[in-house]
């Protein structure tokens, strides 16, 4: 058993000749051929993996730890690497995580989020009961009390200030499903403010990325960076952010002895097994690429067949980069000239390359044009459409995809559609209700048209200090699966906050916003996560994987579904809502598809995305193709586009060398101690900034940094807020083990100009 | 008979802590004791590296050596286990070894330190039979069930590898010879400047 788990290979075999003298090999070869035998008997059994079945009778030797258990599938809800979680349930409780040894993708590996996530299911600090702050304290109510208060709130609201009164901040961590019914309710109730966490990540880089060939999208898959012959990491820290990526990555490294790149401010856990790091001096990533691409077209390294058949635009491109030379590149990015001309000979010379780009680059306030300039890089090298090579964005969060797929955008519908009214009329047939009662939902029939407020802005939608669109005043904020801590300017946030006349938190942890703003009337429902329901997801492979529920909503929590239905039951639009959903989740997946044909989410039916969790041990981890088994042919997960249901996904994008029905794809047309401030290590250190907003902390000096004057907050923290302790206002026995002062209040004024993401990355 | 062993790759440690919550979360290990750790040299410098640490199960268990009352025995596969039980809780084990493993909750009256916890390479604490009271005690009994450690299989990046000595060493070489050497290894352009 243990032989085989390491080697992978099914059957345990006799005693190979290859094997050394143990110390005493008459007692070996007994035991040996016992556990052998034994573990060719279980592993015959255990390969067949099903996705729920009892724990198979073993015979002498091993032992059933739990026995009548059962094992049931689903998917870390940490990140977008999405790791398979087997689950071992007994009696309806979830007792512990079993190795998900058999998943294409994590092969039963998980970081320490993944280790713990039925932490997230037996965790003290889960909000257990729907909560109502009542002069400043936190009472219990009942479900039916929340949703009524809630609800006649909202249609108070809407009638004195319209629909656009309300701000919905959706979720990057619920469901595909789910995803699309709160853009659905959006649009029934009648407002384009609707945003998630994309709006505060990687929406500068869809801009990008969409306006050079059609999608936004990782291109390749995480699998298949083990083909690339070298890889450039820019902005990107994936050994912490995704870190059971690194198998893959590392195993190009060691397999194809590809450079591994690491451009970066800090020399970070990614820099620590890169072959060359690259420091760089933070915003200025668009003058190093076009550096790159001044290099290259100089040395003629530009893939020129490529360039003629796919690529337009050339000539202004190296008119643009001809500016760009080494020594001017050296005086913009502190990145010396030589060094500049070593990285793109290294590109050059390896390929094809895989790129990757995160957060670090994203946002700043020219976010989406540092992802084109990523794009342009890689189709002057000619690495698009093919394995090993492509933009491989990581995304961050488990459903950040499917929820941007999902419109949970303030400027799109459903699939990328947008809100022309063309679109409008689309989804209204997929959801068959009457266009000009839509129409009626909004405001006024301009509204319908018009970008809502985003994620990163929805605060100033509220004091409205300055002109602007939306004209609304926001009155109500509902954050389902989302929270305040990564906005920038975070006393603004507080804020706004404050004024608001309703707040609604759906969670099932008490939020940082539940602590920060000091008014009454805030209503906090308690959501299960994500192992309490079911439902699909789609990882940063573009790849949907169903979760089949482990565990009934503990406590008193109910699902998303369920509070959605509580509260659209209340509102008055039920049945034009429901009109096509019995079944929960799978009808709403069915009506998804039905609509979402731009991107191909028609043909993943929940039946075969549950066929592919039911076989990942069929799945070869190289191509992520099935070989044999119920899914034979098939790329894991149908790997959007799949434009049918007997399509097998596109498991590379632009790939032109398989046909559309095979997988390929061409490029679509878009008619993206001491030092010198004074800071000692350990010491507090308050640090304020120019829009008044103040954090303070223990200070770490490290040799990370590029030099004394470059400072890295963490951001992700509640408990603190502009230096004071805010424990008085959590619910008690909730306030985070770990507490301190977000770094969000320390940023600066700056959004992509574009998308509005939030510049946390540039700041001075 | 195999013996059991860990080995860390260290090109491969990347410092996710998914080893370290594996153990905890899977055995229920109490707040305080850390039966694995990961530590980490030079971080932020070239030269960073990561290593897994828990108890080795040493061949010539030097735990094995001091302890007075004999509560920590070997098992016929190599594991090392002690009983809780018979452990006075003296610390001599701690003392003796040089990776730290023995650990202790320091739970019990006057400060004293209470029945020795490691690391059990997800043995139990041996007896062949599933008991109830050995989960709580000692965590899961995986091997019994015929399956590996937590923190091994949960690896991220298949840098921590548990199992039959032999087979590890295999792995271990097969994959420093697929790194290279001399020409072949990576770094080798830089170190000569080619």
């Amino acid at each position: 058993m243990i032989r085989s788990r390491i080697t992978g290979k099914p059957d345990c075999g006799s005693g190979s000749p290859a094997r050394r003298k143990t110390l005493n090999p008459e007692i070996a070869r007994r035991s040996f051929l016992k556990l052998c035998a034994a573990t060719a008997a279980l592993t015959g059994a255990a390969m067949t993996g099903k996705m729920t079945g009892k724990a198979r009778a073993v015979p002498n030797g091993q032992q059933e730890a739990h026995p009548g258990s059962r094992m049931i599938r689903s998917v870390c809800t940490h990140c977008a690497v999405a790791c398979g979680i087997n689950a071992e349930v007994l009696n309806g409780v979830w007792i512990r995580q079993e190795i998900a040894r058999d998943h294409p993708v994590s092969k039963g590996g998980y970081c320490c989020r993944g280790a713990s996530a039925i932490a997230m299911v037996t965790s003290e600090k889960r909000l257990k009961n729907p909560l109502k702050k009542v002069n400043g304290r936190w009472q219990k109510i009942s479900w039916d009390q929340a949703f009524d208060e809630i609800c006649a709130k909202l249609s108070d609201i809407r009638k004195k200030d319209g629909p656009d009164a309300l701000h919905l901040n959706g979720s990057a961590k619920v469901s595909t499903e789910m995803a699309y019914l709160l853009r659905k309710f959006a649009a029934f109730w009648g407002s384009n403010n609707i945003d998630h966490q994309a709006g505060i990540r990687h929406s500068t880089t869809e801009a990008g990325v969409a306006n050079t060939w059609g999608y936004g999208a990782m291109t390749n898959s995480l699998n298949d960076i083990r083909h690339a012959k070298s890889m450039i990491f820019i902005g990107s820290n994936v050994a912490e952010a995704s870190p059971v990526s690194m198998q893959h990555i590392l195993h190009a490294k060691e397999v194809n002895n590809a450079p591994l790149i690491v451009v970066d401010p800090r020399f970070t856990k990614l820099a620590a097994k890169a072959t060359d790091h690259v420091r760089i001096r933070p915003g200025t990533d668009c003058a190093f690429i076009l550096g790159l691409v001044n290099v290259i077209i100089k040395n003629d390294w530009h893939d020129k067949e490529f360039i003629r058949t796919r690529v337009e635009g050339f000539p202004e491109i190296a008119e643009e980069a001809a500016h760009y030379t080494p020594e001017e590149v050296e005086v913009i990015t502190a990145i010396p000239a030589a060094e500049v001309v070593r990285i793109a000979k290294v590109l050059a010379d390896n390929r094809p390359t895989s790129l990757s780009w995160c957060m670090g680059n994203t946002r700043q306030h020219i976010g989406n044009s540092i992802s084109r300039s990523f794009c342009i890089l890689q189709l002057v090298l000619g690495n698009m459409g093919k394995s090993g090579g492509g933009t491989n964005i990581f995304d961050s969060h488990d459903n950040i995809q499917g929820a941007t797929d999902m419109g949970v955008l303030s400027h799109s519908l459903p699939a990328y559609y947008g809100l022309a009214d063309g679109s409008w009329q689309h989804w209204c047939r997929i959801w068959e209700v009457e266009y000009d009662w839509i129409v009626s939902r909004f405001k006024g029939k301009d509204e319908m048209n018009k970008n809502g407020f985003t994620l990163a802005r929805w605060h100033a939608g509220v004091p409205q200090k300055k002109k602007m669109a939306p004209n609304t005043p926001i009155k109500a904020l509902i954050q389902w699966g989302s929270g305040s801590k990564s906005l920038t300017r975070s006393h603004e946030v507080k804020k706004a906050l404050d004024m608001l006349d309703l707040l609604v938190v759906v969670d099932p942890f008490p939020t940082m916003t539940a602590a920060t703003c000091d008014c009454n009337n805030i209503y906090l429902l308690p959501g299960s996560s994500q192992y309490e329901t079911s439902g699909s997801v789609t990882s940063t492979s573009r790849q949907i994987q169903w979760r089949a529920r482990i565990v009934g909503p503990v406590h008193d929590c109910r699902d998303d579904y369920a509070i959605m239905e509580g509260l659209v039951k209340r509102l008055g639009f039920a049945d034009k809502f429901y009109k096509n959903i019995r079944q929960v989740p799978e009808d709403i997946t069915r009506e998804l598809g039905r609509g979402s044909l731009a991107i191909g989410y028609n043909g993943q039916t929940p039946e075969r995305i549950k066929k592919h969790m039911e076989n990942w041990h069929t799945f070869n981890i190289d191509t992520l193709q099935a070989i044999g088994g119920p899914c034979d042919g098939e790329y894991y997960g149908l790997p959007w586009p799949c434009w049918t249901d007997e399509h097998p996904g596109t498991p590379i994008l632009y790939d032109i060398s398989k046909t559309l029905a095979e997988g390929g794809l061409p490029f679509r047309n878009r008619f993206g101690n001491e030092t010198n401030i004074g800071i000692r290590d350990n010491g507090m250190k308050t640090s304020e900034s120019t829009e008044g907003g103040q954090i303070n902390g223990k200070a770490k000096v490290v040799s990370e940094l590029a030099d004394d004057q470059t400072i890295f907050p963490p951001y992700h923290l509640d408990g603190r807020f502009m230096g004071r302790s805010l424990a008085e206002n959590y619910l008690e026995g909730s306030m985070p083990y770990v507490a301190d002062n977000p770094a969000n209040s320390d940023t600066n004024y700056g959004h992509d100009i574009t998308t509005q993401v939030q510049g946390t990355e540039d700041g001075l | 008979m195999a013996r059991m062993k860990f080995l860390c790759d260290i090109e491969r440690c990347i410092d996710c802590g998914g080893c370290v919550v594996a153990c905890k979360e899977g055995n229920h290990v109490p707040a305080g004791i850390n039966r694995r750790r990961v530590v980490t040299i030079n971080q932020g410098r070239p030269g960073e590296k990561s290593i897994s640490i828990a108890c080795m199960h040493c061949a010539d268990a030097p735990c094995i050596a001091v302890c007075p009352v004999d509560a920590i025995y070997q098992r016929e596969d190599g594991i090392v286990l002690v009983s809780k039980e018979t452990c006075i809780g003296c610390g001599y084990c701690f003392m003796a070894c040089p990776f730290g493993a023995p650990q202790f909750p320091g739970d019990k009256v006057f400060g004293a330190r209470g029945a020795m916890d490691k690391c059990t390479f997800c043995a139990g604490d041996s007896a062949p039979s599933c008991s109830e009271e050995e989960p709580e005690l000692y965590g899961q009994n995986r091997i019994a069930e015929g399956k590996m450690p937590l923190c091994a299989g949960m690896c991220a990046t298949k840098a921590l590898l548990a199992g039959d000595a032999d087979i590890v060493a295999d792995l271990f070489r097969e994959r420093v010879s697929q790194r290279g050497s001399g020409a072949d290894a990576w770094g080798w352009d830089k170190a000569y400047n080619k």
